[in-house]
């Protein structure tokens, strides 16, 4: 018998509403086979499973807004029928009962990233339907104290607080908030550093040129793809960049998911997981990353793409500026920014050309590597995207 | 397909990958990347779906060239004609 939780929704969120199942009891489910839908700030998110078994029962009802964490469903394992289950006995499903609901909110957020909450701040929030742990706090030790409630109230206007049906206001007044929690915690919590090299673009344009030349829209392949998968590559040389500060330790992560930063059209972004970068094609890849900014806009993303990724890569796209220095997105522990790719004045061979150049970024977390290692990276990265054809 | 009709087909591809775009209040004449905020992705999005309704495969030699809405209409007029 296996509790199904909800998953990780990435760090700014802990917690989601359910607003369908998509699976009944009886159903079989297949590894990675998407079971709920649940809404969330930034989306509404495909809740995937990633245990094979059958659905015995369903826990909460859509409408529902639980912690990340929480059981919402339990299923059954090979071997097992409903009359073995049944008769095994087994404690009550956590949402029945209040005491064990907080027990599971302390497991599924560690201590560390969340901010304690003063008693008056806590009875505040709630009132007003704001999350206070989500709160940057300026009390002793980052406490969110009953003022930082206030100041924020101050800034989300009362029709933007309404408590279930979520309109486009409120949502992304919520994702403001959720980005704010997210990056002032970042900035709280993450010893940055940061560094940049400017990277000759020439043969990867010339080779994506005469690629695209010879193919339809849909084939097309746009630099960005490149400069992803160089990044994944370069990653693989320097692991200390890929990974997840937790419980006051780094710990490597084992794939190359990608976080995409994906500017959304109505303010605010995403930057969910493009998975196994450095596995793929480049072909595969566009189409991927197609993918995904098209759902990312819509609102529609899968629980997995929400918590994965491993490190981010912001590109600001053609019409962008020159650099851009991320914040790192906690958990991870280092950020790859890219300006827009524009002919510079470039010396090669001592002769002076208009070559087409980025300028490549690293943010990264000091507690995790140095400056030294950082540049070696940027240097590997820049090495790569010389030989395109071989990415 | 006339201009008319192909100006409305443009627009409506424009605002499958832009949904806020307003036609009414789109300047044909002014930069269309300026006046409609599409990144590469979407850009590419754009081109795609042109190349499927219409059958014109816009090369991105030619994408210099099609810096309005007016400029895109024309080119797509002329390339249907060929």
């Amino acid at each position: 018998m296996i509790d199904f939780k909800l998953p990780s929704l990435g760090a700014d969120m802990d917690e989601g509403t359910l607003l369908e199942w998509r699976v009944k009891p009886g159903d079989r489910l297949e590894r990675g086979q998407v079971v709920a839908v649940v809404d969330t700030a930034k989306a509404a998110v495909e809740v995937e499973c990633w245990q094979a078994g059958e659905v015995f029962e369903l826990l909460i009802q859509p409408g529902a807004k639980v912690p990340v964490g929480t059981p919402i469903a339990i299923l059954l394992e090979a071997g097992e029928t409903p009359e073995t289950v049944r008769r095994t006995p087994r404690p009550a499903p956590a949402v029945a009962e209040p005491a064990p609901v907080a027990a599971v909110v302390e497991r599924a957020v560690p201590a560390a990233s969340r901010p304690r909450v003063s008693p008056a701040a806590r009875k505040r929030a709630a009132e007003l339907g704001l999350d206070a742990a989500a709160l940057s706090g300026s009390g002793p030790h980052g406490v969110v104290t009953l003022e930082d409630v206030e100041s924020v109230a101050r800034l989300v206007a009362p029709a933007e607080r309404g408590p279930t049906e979520r309109g486009p206001t409120d949502r992304q007044a919520a994702m403001r908030q959720a980005i704010a929690a997210a990056m002032s915690r970042s900035k709280r919590e993450i010893p940055h550093y940061y560094l940049s090299e400017t990277i000759a673009l020439g043969r990867a344009m010339i080779w994506l040129q005469e690629r695209n030349a010879q193919s339809t829209p849909e084939q097309r392949l746009l630099p960005g793809v490149l400069l992803l998968k160089a990044v994944a590559l370069a990653l693989r040389e320097y692991p200390q960049l890929n990974g997840f500060w937790r419980d006051g330790a780094f710990q490597p992560a084992a794939g190359s998911h990608l976080g995409v930063a994906i500017a959304l059209r109505q303010g605010g972004l995403v930057a969910p997981a493009l998975h196994d970068v450095a596995d793929k094609p480049l072909a595969q890849l566009m189409s991927e990353l197609g993918d995904l900014v098209q759902r990312a806009r819509s609102g529609s993303l899968r629980s997995s793409e929400l918590s994965d990724a491993s490190l981010t890569v912001t590109q600001l796209g053609d019409q962008g500026v020159d650099s851009v220095f991320g914040v790192i997105y906690p958990p991870q522990v280092a950020l790859v920014g890219f300006g827009r790719i524009a002919e510079r004045a470039w010396v090669a061979d001592g002769l002076l050309c208009a070559m087409p150049t980025v300028v490549a970024s690293l943010a990264a977390d000091h507690r995790v590597s140095d400056g030294h290692y950082g540049a070696r990276f940027l240097t590997e990265l820049g090495r790569l995207l010389q030989a395109p054809s071989s990415l | 397909m006339d201009r008319q009709q192909l100006r409305r087909l443009v627009l409506e591809e424009l605002r499958h990958v832009a949904p806020e775009v307003e036609p009414d209040t789109l300047r044909g004449d002014r930069p269309l990347r300026d006046e409609v905020d599409l990144d590469s992705m979407d850009w590419l999005r754009f081109i795609g779906a042109l190349h499927r309704r219409l059958g014109v495969n816009i090369p991105e030699a030619d994408y210099q060239r099609l810096d309005s809405l007016d400029a895109l209409v024309a080119y797509l007029a002329q390339r249907q004609g060929a």
